[in-house]
């Protein structure tokens, strides 16, 4: 029998406020989806780092922009997608730098994008500035 | 909300003790730089981060530790990070925290770290 597949999708304005908000509406997926509390807990972190830094980063704190989180999970995977139609950015240009080399330029950026990747099994993205832009994150469901 | 966010600080035999309580997120993220801000500014540079009733936090959060600690370091200060649960040690140790920062069990021991140091 093919597996049902189901969706969900949370879509709130571009502020930080509400990242408490996307993070219940992850951890409930998560759980959902059967997923024990170790890999709720890196999902949950895993979202919030990626809205953030749409939040931040592509829409510069514009709350009248709004970002998605659509969810889709069967009995193998959780995906997850942050969707939204700011600036964009190039992974291939994300900070690099070893933690040790930011502390000692006191600098911070660029964490949250080497979370995610720890974070979640796979990642992909598509990147249309301005249009829409899509971060997609898999967990698999470990039985 | 569960564990909505709260900051404490207090000044203790010239350690400046900075407790978070809730979730240190893109959004509480700056009130904790203020806090930890102020008490350099107020010229301690010796500072515990008291972590025990902290129940989450994201890359924002570990941010603040990075940009302060090369600072008071220099200074001949340091922050240390205590009483970290499981779930947040875990943040912390993806990013390699532990090889920079001295992680303490809780605030006694912090005292005790820095007493000896």
């Amino acid at each position: 029998m093919a597996a049902i597949e189901r969706k969900f999708t949370l879509q709130v304005p571009s502020s930080t406020e509400n990242l408490a908000m996307i993070r219940e509406f992850v951890t409930s997926v998560g759980r959902q989806a059967t997923l024990d509390d170790a890999e709720i807990n890196k999902l949950e972190l895993a979202v919030d780092e990626a809205c953030a830094n749409v939040i931040e980063h592509a829409y510069g704190h514009d709350i009248t922009k709004d970002v998605s989180v659509r969810a889709t999970f069967d009995d193998e995977k959780l995906k997850i997608s942050v969707i939204d139609e700011g600036r964009g950015f190039e992974p291939d240009k994300i900070n690099q730098k070893s933690v040790d080399q930011l502390v000692q330029e006191r600098r911070s950026g660029g964490l949250g994008i080497r979370l995610i990747k720890t974070l979640m099994d796979e990642v992909s993205y598509e990147i249309e500035p301005g249009l829409k832009n899509e971060l997609h994150m898999t967990k698999l469901i470990k039985k | 909300m569960p564990n909505p966010f709260a900051i404490q600080t207090a000044v203790e035999d010239g350690l400046a003790i900075i407790t978070l309580e809730g979730f240190v997120d893109a959004h509480t993220a700056p009130q904790f730089e203020s806090a930890v801000q102020s008490e350099i500014d107020a010229g301690h540079k010796r500072l515990i981060v008291d972590c025990e009733k902290l129940s989450y936090i994201s890359s924002a959060g570990l941010g603040v530790f990075m940009t302060f600690v090369e600072e008071v370091r220099e200074s001949g200060g340091d922050i240390k990070i205590c009483g970290l649960v499981p779930k947040v040690k875990h943040t912390f140790d993806i990013l390699g925290f532990q090889d920079i920062f001295e992680m303490l069990e809780n605030q006694s021991a912090a005292k005790r770290s820095f007493a000896a140091s």
